[in-house]
């Protein structure tokens, strides 16, 4: 290996000129300047991430703002008695970092799905609302409901306050391993058709309507319509 | 103008004045004496009762009242918060009441294997209770074969 400088290319070059020590600049400077440049970037990293963490950013699609927004509008935790918010983030993204980043680095999916325009109309949007919730159900599964136990915290929750239905389901449900999500689905969005999950909730018995999804022909039934 | 005539107007001139007496005065409509234009301030909103016991039923083919509240219960063509726990399927597990076989029958009395439509709306006939004092005085009472007095 020469040390004439000029040649190999760009990348060799600039890892050439990394790997000498500094001649010119104290250890000072380099490190005083390091720790600047690292307090700049880091802090950069955070507030780009953290404005991507905010309502405003995730309904700054319309696919969020004009579906699932609209429909979280009129629950519990958007409109209650107190004011307390959950907003978008609260729900959908972990609190911890590395959670966090897991979270924000599948992300990318979105984006790519936002290029294609999976979802760019409401028809689409419901023709996938079911995929799309399974795999929130599934997730939140997986995770103990984690983001709904940032403010719903077990330990803290005092069941001789609650309605006795929800003594009884709950002591029943969460001592019995069973997590939020299981029961709690649909609470800041509307349910997909349910044919697929309880299909006892579900009027009709063939499984989809003819409104539901026109692309897939139902299997066909010999009982009566129920309509 | 002859008599059937005369006797006719008059009978509508009498029956207009009756009832623009009875309408003109002392009765309040729900608005309150407000000018077209004002808005009267909302009502108060009316509180759920919290969970209960089953409500005595009053006569025989009562649907059974909701001794809970359901505020936030969506029923849609797409699913149905009631039957969630009220199917015969989820009863058992949330302890709840199932739904009654009717609820299986077309209006042919076709039974099917899952719930009508006709008797999927819950809350056309199922109501919740609030702390409303009754509109009208009532003196009705459940028979005997209800009520047991």
């Amino acid at each position: 290996m020469s040390d004439t400088g000029n040649q190999g290319g760009l990348i060799v070059r600039i890892w050439r000129a990394l790997r000498r020590p500094s001649v010119s600049l104290s250890l000072g400077t380099l490190l005083v300047g390091g720790f600047i440049a690292g307090i700049v970037f880091w802090g950069g990293f955070n507030t780009a991430m953290e404005a991507t963490n905010q309502e405003s950013f995730c309904i700054s699609c319309h696919e969020m703002e004009e579906n699932v927004y609209q429909e979280y509008k009129n629950t519990v935790h958007y409109s209650n008695r107190t004011g307390v918010r959950a907003t978008c983030p609260d729900c959908h993204v972990p609190k911890e970092w590395t959670h966090k980043m897991v979270r924000k680095i599948q992300a990318s999916n979105e984006l790519y799905h936002k290029a294609l325009g999976s979802i760019d109309t409401p028809e689409k949007f419901e023709a996938k609302r079911l995929e799309l919730a399974k795999h929130v159900w599934a997730s939140m599964k997986r995770t103990d409901s984690r983001e709904c136990r940032n403010c719903h915290d077990y330990e803290s929750m005092d069941f001789s306050f609650q309605g006795r239905r929800a003594v009884a389901q709950h002591s029943e449900g969460l001592t019995h391993g069973k997590t939020c999500i299981d029961c709690h689905k649909g609470i800041a969005h509307s349910l997909p058709a349910m044919y697929d999950v309880d299909p006892t909730s579900v009027v009709g018995n063939q499984g989809k309507t003819s409104a539901d999804q026109p692309s897939e022909s139902p299997p066909p039934e010999a009982a009566t319509p129920a309509k | 103008m002859n008599k059937k005539t005369m006797a006719a107007l008059a009978v509508l001139w009498l029956w207009g004045g009756a009832m623009s007496a009875a309408f003109g005065e002392g009765l309040v409509s729900e608005r309150g004496n407000l000018a077209l234009d004002e808005e009267a301030p909302a009502a108060e909103a009316k509180q759920y009762a919290k969970d209960g016991d089953v409500i005595p039923r009053d006569y025989v083919q009562q649907p059974p009242l909701i001794p809970h509240k359901t505020e936030g219960y969506i029923i849609s063509t797409k699913s149905n918060k009631c039957l969630s726990c009220h199917s015969w399927a989820n009863a058992k597990a949330s302890l709840a009441t199932k739904i009654s076989q009717t609820h299986f029958e077309d209006r042919d009395k076709n039974v099917l294997a899952n719930v009508s439509a006709r008797r999927y709306f819950c809350t056309q006939c199922h109501v919740p209770q609030v702390n409303a004092p009754p509109l009208v005085e009532n003196t009705f009472k459940p028979i005997t074969a209800i009520s047991g007095q």
